[in-house]
């Protein structure tokens, strides 16, 4: 037997206990989106709570008496007690959210993530917190020649245990048959005389529970930190959509398969295993669009048109706000002080980045949940042309869109042939994908730190000349895509978004239509990238990130996606909101989350919608 | 009609800004079968739908079995004992024979509850294949499945929707005998039909619906007596 065989065979085995890891999570994800249609953000925050819990309750445990026994009970009370969270947010929240259209339920849940985020902080610290080992499992077994954590041996068996306890669970008991039937068709079971509301209760404390008894399990394997959430829940839900969403069995499929890939992949391309992952995912979306096991959605979630209604041009009242507006960008270098000019500097970049993503989400209804990645790739292109190959401001600036548009021209081949939530976690795939590379590719991105040094010109390095030419590149960019909007194109991916059958009927090639409107809007968050670049003067991976696509899709919320202009509105309010409570408090996220549940349960149609109404009201007219 | 076990007077419901029920009015006696006929679009689901709560009636009065249930979800208005059987059937596929009345079963009110083994007698197809998921069943099969599925609640009256529809000749004859035995069984039965025969087969009370609301209340009988009468509610 040679070393290399029993090296491979670990390898192999290792790959197998974190496949186990995943499914325990990733079948609490598929279990909840399967019965509520709500694809939860926050189920990584139910596994880093369940870690945070262990972690508190299993030390005193083990205080009383060292035993496996007591180490496993705190285990479970950590998942229940995380199972209680996810009723808590089920009667909370989620109940008033089932029939709202699946970009505010993304969003709301990932409202619920950032409130947790500082909640953990707040009761726990910003250190990370290692955990206890599990006693009777601290020592290695020898497999081979080689030593092998018997830990790991345990998780590998634990995942097949809850797989066939899930499977007892849906099969031989009533409320796993309900599941099983809500699973096709909720609304007939509630015909049938069963509480869909208890039913949906019951299936958030099923999934909490799997989610923080993932979380309770890692404990001897990694330390309780803040960052959890977000590295799980990508890989959470790439394990989900491979699978087939709401297919437990497609869920362990696919968890093997990341498993073994990032087990060997690690071998081969050591610093793009988190690639490996979402290519594997690209992979399988476009030859299976429904998953492994999955099945096509019948019908799309909401039947409700969400978006920019039918354009129509400015008012003389509209004509003189927005010429206001554009007068006040213009002199406030005249009046405000540096810090204004900053503000409003980004909040120009910002508008024309959330005017960008209201193109596709307002108008086009493709529901991009990584718009951030065009945004970034476009600092990136600007950053790296001056930085590394020593190109003056202007030219990179050009490159800033030919980047931003060139993948989105790329990953959007793959994405528009998705639709509804598939389509969401494929652009949040690809603009992962887009994250891991600049943050691994240290030598060439210089990974979490970034690039410093990114200055525009001598003719622009003032910050007041600066503003200048980012006002006039944003506006033109912005009625530019404004044009877009009023042109035949612009009505024909409203079409798409409101039948795509329909549209597909009368002669439109939907999929060409949506694939170039979303190479547009990749250039034009591109060109905000580029300028967002020399504005700072560095760029770094968050620019790519999770949170920074949450803003933008806040900004279009709070602007009213349903109006042309409203992102520009929201990306004004947002970022000068942001801009002024940030440093006074310590729990901004928090804030954040809840304005963004706020506004999803109440205001749905964003300060547009609200202007629109108070129009209609006092006109007369219907709203 | 001593007693109605389901009352509705003025109806109104639709969809969005869409108007489909302007104010039914029809009533179902206890242990009766009626029938409500009408063109396609005339208003038949949409009316059986509202009384059960599915879709929310804008207007109008549903009294069933003494309660005011208008405005209820569905799950409360089934447990009062109103059981509804939808047109296009919507058995649970990925679910056995028995897993899909389990779905349906609900304790008794009074009268004697149903088990799958009394279904099956009135059903004998389903119970070959109790252990078979239900997709692999043919329409008629699964029309009697959504039919045992709903007894399976030990309902007092059921609302049909369009029981026939699609069904082979032979299957049909089958559906007639189980709405004549959930009669017999003391269960009102409100149908909503397209097919003259099959409910003139079954009912003992018509109503016809146009445009959203009733044209025409009266017996079966006199309805089938009257060709007449007939072709100017029911001719396409």
């Amino acid at each position: 037997m040679s070393v290399e065989f029993s090296f491979l065979l670990v390898q192999a085995l290792s790959g197998l206990a974190s496949a186990s890891s995943l499914f325990i999570i990733a079948s609490g994800l598929t279990l909840v989106f399967g019965v509520t249609r709500i694809v939860n953000f926050a189920h990584g925050s139910f596994y880093m709570l369940g870690a945070y819990v262990a972690v508190t309750i299993v030390p005193w445990l083990l205080q009383i008496e060292r035993s496996p026994t007591l180490f496993f009970v705190g285990v479970l009370i950590s998942a229940c007690v995380v199972g209680v969270l996810g009723v808590l947010m089920e009667v909370l929240l989620l109940r008033r959210i089932y029939k709202v259209p699946e970009l505010f339920q993304l969003l709301a849940t990932f409202g619920v993530v950032l409130m947790v985020q500082d909640a953990v902080l707040h009761v726990w610290g910003p250190m990370d917190i290692a955990g206890p080992r599990a006693p009777g499992l601290r020592h290695g077994v020898m497999i081979l020649d080689q030593r092998f954590p018997a830990y790991e041996l345990f998780l590998i068996c634990a995942g097949p245990v809850v797989l066939g306890l899930l499977w007892l669970l849906m099969h031989k008991t009533r409320f796993g048959i309900l599941l099983r039937a809500a699973t096709r068709d909720r609304d007939m079971v509630g015909a049938l005389g069963v509480n869909q509301a208890l039913l949906f209760t019951g299936t958030l404390f099923l999934g909490a529970f799997l989610a923080g008894l993932g979380g309770a399990l890692q404990i001897p394997r990694v330390s309780a930190s803040a960052q959890m959430d977000l590295s799980i829940i990508t890989e959470a839900f790439v394990v989900t959509v491979i699978g087939g969403m709401g297919s437990i069995g497609g869920a362990f499929l696919a968890a093997l398969l990341i498993g073994q890939l990032q087990a060997f992949g690690v071998l081969i391309f050591p610093k793009i295993t988190l690639v490996l992952v979402f290519l594997l995912m690209a992979l399988v979306l476009v030859v299976k669009p429904w998953g492994l096991l999955g099945r096509p959605e019948a019908a799309p979630a909401s039947a409700m048109p969400e978006g920019i209604a039918s354009p129509r041009r400015f008012r003389a009242f509209e004509k003189l706000m927005a010429a206001l507006a554009l007068l006040a960008a213009a002199m406030l270098p005249l009046f405000g002080d540096a810090y204004a000019v900053k503000v409003a500097t980004e909040v120009l970049i910002f508008a024309l980045a959330a005017f960008s993503l209201n193109f596709l989400v307002g108008n086009g209804g493709i529901v991009s949940f990584g718009h951030a990645a065009y945004f970034g790739l476009g600092a990136y292109a600007s950053g790296l042309l001056v930085t590394k190959l020593g190109m003056p401001m202007e030219p990179a600036l050009i490159a800033a869109p030919l980047a931003g548009g060139f993948f989105a021209a790329l990953f959007g081949f793959f994405i528009v042939r998705l639709q509804g939530i598939y389509l969401a976690m494929l652009t949040l795939a690809f603009a992962q994908i887009a994250y891991a590379v600049c943050f691994q590719w240290v030598e060439v991105t210089g990974g979490d730190n970034g690039i410093v040094g990114v200055w525009p010109s001598a003719w622009a390095s003032s910050r007041i000349a600066y503003h200048y030419l980012v006002l006039v590149v944003a506006v033109l960019g912005i009625f530019a895509l404004r044009h877009v909007i009023y042109a035949p194109f612009g009505a024909t991916l409203r079409a798409a978004r409101d039948s795509a059958a329909r549209a597909e009927a009368i002669g439109i090639d939907v999929r060409a239509h949506r694939w170039l409107g979303f190479t547009i809007a990749g250039a034009a968050a591109g060109l905000a990238g580029g300028l967002y670049a020399f504005s700072k003067g560095s760029i770094d991976p968050t620019l790519l990130g999770i949170p920074l696509s949450v803003d933008f899709l806040a900004m279009i919320l709070l602007g009213g996606m349903q109006s042309v202009m409203g992102p520009v509105l929201g990306a004004a309010a947002f970022h000068s909101i942001k801009d002024v409570f940030m440093p006074f408090t310590d729990h901004w996220r928090f804030f954040l989350g809840a304005s963004i549940i706020a506004l999803v349960l109440i205001f749905p149609r964003g300060l547009g919608g609200a202007y629109a109404a108070l129009r209609a009201r006092f006109s007369g007219g219907a709203p | 009609m001593a007693e109605a076990m389901l009352e509705v007077v003025g109806l109104r419901a639709g969809y969005g800004p869409a108007e489909i029920l302007f104010g039914v009015s029809l009533k179902l006696a206890r242990g009766e079968v009626a029938a409500l006929m009408g063109r396609n679009g005339a208003g038949k689901s949409t009316t059986l739908k509202a009384i059960m709560g599915l879709v929310p009636p804008r207007a109008g009065r549903v009294r069933f079995a003494g309660r005011e249930i208008a405005g209820l979800p569905a799950f409360r208005i089934a447990r009062l004992g109103l059981g509804y059987v939808p047109e296009d059937r919507r058995i649970f596929t990925d679910l056995t024979v028995a897993e899909n009345l389990e779905v349906g079963r609900h304790a008794a009110r009074g009268h004697a509850a149903w088990t799958p083994e009394r279904l099956f007698e009135i059903f004998p197809n389903l119970a070959e294949m109790r252990g078979r998921r239900a997709a692999a069943m043919s329409g008629g099969e699964q029309q009697m499945l959504a039919i045992a599925r709903t007894l399976m609640g030990n309902p007092e009256a059921v609302l049909l929707d369009e029981p026939s529809e699609g069904l082979a000749p032979v299957i049909l004859e089958l559906m007639a005998d189980a709405v004549l035995r959930m009669k017999r069984e003391g269960i009102a039965v409100l149908l909503s039909e397209q097919n003259f025969d099959f409910a003139a087969a079954v009912a003992d009370r018509a109503y016809v619906i146009e445009r959203g609301e009733i044209r025409y209340d009266g017996s079966m009988a006199a309805l089938e007596a009257d060709p007449a009468l007939r072709a100017q509610h029911l001719t396409l």
